[in-house]
């Protein structure tokens, strides 16, 4: 199952890869790792995206409570969430692709944020299935680069992991 | 007044009470090593390797249950400090590690006995700081105190530049250190300790398993009236050893891999289990699915969440120390209305009396070649059970843990998780000097004493008179034994070939050697090594025993905890 793990985490040189490491040592998945500060600067925020059974997920809650600098860890998943990623893809836009290739776009609530006179390059939010589902909505032969942050996510409502 | 970082780090393990050192200079620590010399709070300790600083450190915790000191210098003294922070890290024994960095400003280029420490040490400690201002200094150094010995003890390793080491900042110790990101838990859940105690007092065939948690939580007293209070028969695993008494009836012996026929057995065939401060490791169940196909409820009380279900799912999680958990069972206990099953256990221990009358550490006491098992045993006699007893790792460790009836907790003391080849020697001094008039042994094999032998210097220059007992088979043992047994008996590079003569070699370090071949000098010997006359002497036996003995019980890799190979069998 894909499990979003959130956490907050002191902002101290070394942490990310105390994260990171863990992964690697206890050999865990890591589909994408998101981490940035929060308002509050001596606090990070991380966003782990991981796929494993109940046992592996449930051991990587507790490996990671377990770090030293991690303060709260809290699993996304197992509550109603939200979940956005934001992905920018440079595709070719000629003849008549060019088109074709904005209504797609917009379909999927796309902003071209950059135009030449042979490319689009577009910005995409949205969960990572849907960021997947442009992707294989375009034509493969038409994508230059894409770019993809990893997933953020939240909890919906009251739900909310502080300190 | 101002001190300087080197200044601070020597005044923090004053304020902490450190009584020992054990360490090795170099240019990075050489400010710390000036204010070293300049103080006498506390005693350095000179080793000849790293490594044995940092195990000589490891054993002084150990046997006290206080954080233990080492002092290494940057570069090539952290890489050889690094098993020794591995070694204690696999055991969770609390540790502060003080290691040397280069110059803040050269940090990353390459200076001369750069390491990136903090990255080499992180899988293998519970944390590690690299303090990078003066300022910071005397916090991470509480901080790391704190960290090594509470929750789930373990090593910290505090990496200081050097440059920090003379930088000028104003020393105050705190008394605490809050961290909004460390609070282990400390009390159990009180709703699971009312299930627990509930399905202790339905058990029919309710078993105890006691690891090292319970020493390193100083929770044998509690334990001992648990087990006494309920009747029910106790193991212990390899660092659980004196947890429990072993002379005690309702001791059925160390499980797991190479436990005794009872209590493997036991733990295979219960209906309850109360697993405490233990963790399912593989050399104990043997194969999970094996010990999953008997149905038993799993009662687990651990400080560590993540050692709780990791190997094997549990009914009734309880998070919390073991001390602490154990009172409040204890109390509970005694309010109940209920009492254990009488006719049940009943039946229950003359079932572990059957499998008990295999004797299964039964061995040729009549053989004309020195039986290591009879080393041992003798050992235990002429020590009367009370010596410490440091080990190296292989069939020597197996039989020290299954011959010496350990009655009290932190008189074993051994490298259980990473099976450190080299720990005894080290170990047996961090342990001599922690407890002067004591008898400390190590028993140790012609291989691994040799990976930290350089250490007897060490013990030359410190009086520190250990009696060093190495059952010498010519063979790195166990690794003889799995080939014999799994390689058809194709003995790849497992004989020891061209030892030096241990009895030279130990005077030659100016200790006292001594040679035995018959098993009837064993015991003079062994009560020379003891008596009086050789009291302040560092004495090392090598007794020449039998190179074809195997460690019995043996569970097989992989295979069920029930599928025991008997030495009968053979
Ligand atoms: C050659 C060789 C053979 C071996 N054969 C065997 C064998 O036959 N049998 C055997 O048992 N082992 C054997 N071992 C050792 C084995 O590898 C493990 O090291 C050992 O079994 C682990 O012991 P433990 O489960 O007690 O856990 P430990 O490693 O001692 O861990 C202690 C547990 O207690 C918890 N804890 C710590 N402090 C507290 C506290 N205050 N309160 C609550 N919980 C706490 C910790 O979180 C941890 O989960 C062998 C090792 C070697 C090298
Ligand atoms: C540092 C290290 N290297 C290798 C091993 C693998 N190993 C485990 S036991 C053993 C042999 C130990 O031989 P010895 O010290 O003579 O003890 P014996 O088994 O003969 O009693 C070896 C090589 C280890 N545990 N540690
Ligand atoms: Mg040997």
């Amino acid at each position: 199952m894909r499990h979003i793990i959130s956490l907050l985490m002191e902002n101290e040189a070394g942490a990310l890869s105390r994260v990171a490491g863990l992964f690697s040592a206890r050999a865990y998945n890591i589909e994408s790792l998101t981490v940035a500060p929060t308002e509050d600067a001596t606090m990070s925020r991380m966003t782990i995206v991981t796929i494993g059974s109940e046992d592996v997920i449930e051991q990587i809650t507790k490996q990671l409570n377990k770090l030293v600098d991690v303060i709260k860890v809290m699993d996304l998943t197992e509550g109603s969430h939200i979940e956005r990623e934001l992905m920018l893809v440079k595709v070719k836009a000629v003849g008549p692709g060019r088109e074709e290739m904005k209504r797609t776009s917009d379909i999927f609530r796309g902003r071209i944020i950059d135009v030449t006179d042979a490319t689009y390059t577009i910005e995409l939010t949205g969960t990572g299935s849907k960021l997947d589902a442009f992707l294989e909505a375009i034509d493969p032969a038409f994508i230059i680069e894409t770019v993809r942050t990893g997933a953020s996510g939240i909890g919906r409502g009251e739900r909310s992991l502080k300190v | 007044m101002e001190a300087t970082g080197a200044e601070i780090v020597v005044r923090c393990l004053a304020e902490e009470g450190v009584e020992f050192v054990f360490g090795y200079p170099g240019g990075a620590v050489l400010n710390i090593y000036d204010e070293i010399f300049k103080q006498n709070k506390f005693k350095h300790v000179l080793v000849r390797h790293e490594q044995a600083a940092v195990h000589a450190a490891d054993a002084y915790a150990r046997s006290t249950g206080r954080v233990g000191v080492a002092l290494v210098t940057s570069g090539p003294g952290v890489t050889n400090a690094v098993t020794g922070i591995a070694t204690a890290y696999m055991d969770s024994i609390p540790i502060v590690v003080i290691t040397g960095q280069v110059p803040t400003p050269a940090i990353g280029l390459d200076a001369f006995q750069e390491v990136d420490t903090v990255g080499i040490t992180r899988p293998c400690v519970k944390h590690n700081f690299l303090v990078k201002d003066v300022k910071d200094l005397a916090t991470t150094m509480k901080k790391a105190f704190i960290i090594a010995a509470t929750g789930r003890p373990g090593p910290v390793v505090v990496d200081v530049p050097k440059d920090v080491t003379a930088h000028l900042t104003e020393f105050v110790y705190p008394a605490t250190v809050e961290m909004r990101s460390y609070n282990p838990v400390v009390k159990g859940h009180s709703g699971q300790l009312k299930r627990a105690v509930q399905m202790l007092l339905e058990a029919e065939r309710p078993m105890i398993y006691a690891g090292g948690g319970v020493v390193l939580g100083d929770a044998s007293a509690q334990l001992v009236e648990l087990a006494r209070l309920l009747g029910f028969p106790v193991t212990n695993t390899l660092m659980g050893l004196g947890g429990y008494p072993a002379t005690d009836r309702q001791n059925l012996g160390m499980l797991g891999m190479h436990g005794t026929y009872e209590a493997n057995m036991a733990m295979q065939h219960c209906d309850v289990l109360l697993a405490i401060g233990a963790r399912f490791d593989d050399r104990v169940i043997g194969n999970p699915a094996h010990f999953a196909r008997e149905q038993r409820r799993i009662i687990h009380v651990d400080v560590d969440p993540s050692s709780i279900s990791k190997r094997v799912r549990v009914d009734v999680p309880i998070v919390g120390d073991v001390q602490n958990v154990l009172t409040e069972m204890l109390s509970l206990l005694k309010l109940a209305k209920e009492k254990p099953d009488t006719a049940a256990l009943n039946s229950w221990w003359t079932q572990i009396e059957l499998w008990r009358s295999k004797n299964c550490l039964n061995y040729n006491r009549n053989s004309p070649i020195i039986k290591p098992q009879y080393v041992v045993e003798k050992l235990w006699e002429v020590t009367k059970g009370d010596a410490y007893i440091t080990s190296d790792v292989g069939q020597h460790q197996m039989w020290a843990a299954q011959y010496y009836k350990f009655d009290k907790p932190r008189r074993w003391i051994n490298s259980g998780g990473l099976g450190t080849m080299g720990v005894g020697l080290p170990y047996a001094m961090g342990v001599q000097l922690a407890h002067p008039d004591a008898q400390v042994a190590c028993i140790t094999g012609e291989s691994s004493i040799q990976m930290c032998i350089q250490e007897l210097s060490t013990c030359k220059q410190y009086r520190i008179p250990i009696k060093i007992v190495t059952l010498n088979n010519r063979y790195m043992g166990m690794v003889r034994q799995w080939q014999e047994f799994f390689y058809g008996s194709r003995y790849a590079e497992s004989y020891m070939d061209s030892l030096p003569d241990f009895v030279k070699l130990a005077e030659a370090y100016g200790h006292v050697g001594m040679r035995i071949d018959k098993p009837e000098d064993v015991e003079a010997a062994l009560k020379e090594a003891f008596s009086p006359a050789l009291k302040e002497r560092l004495v090392f036996m090598d007794f020449q025993t039998d190179q074809a003995e195997n460690v019995f019980p043996m569970v097989g890799a992989g295979k069920g905890l029930s599928e025991m190979i008997l030495a009968e069998e053979l």
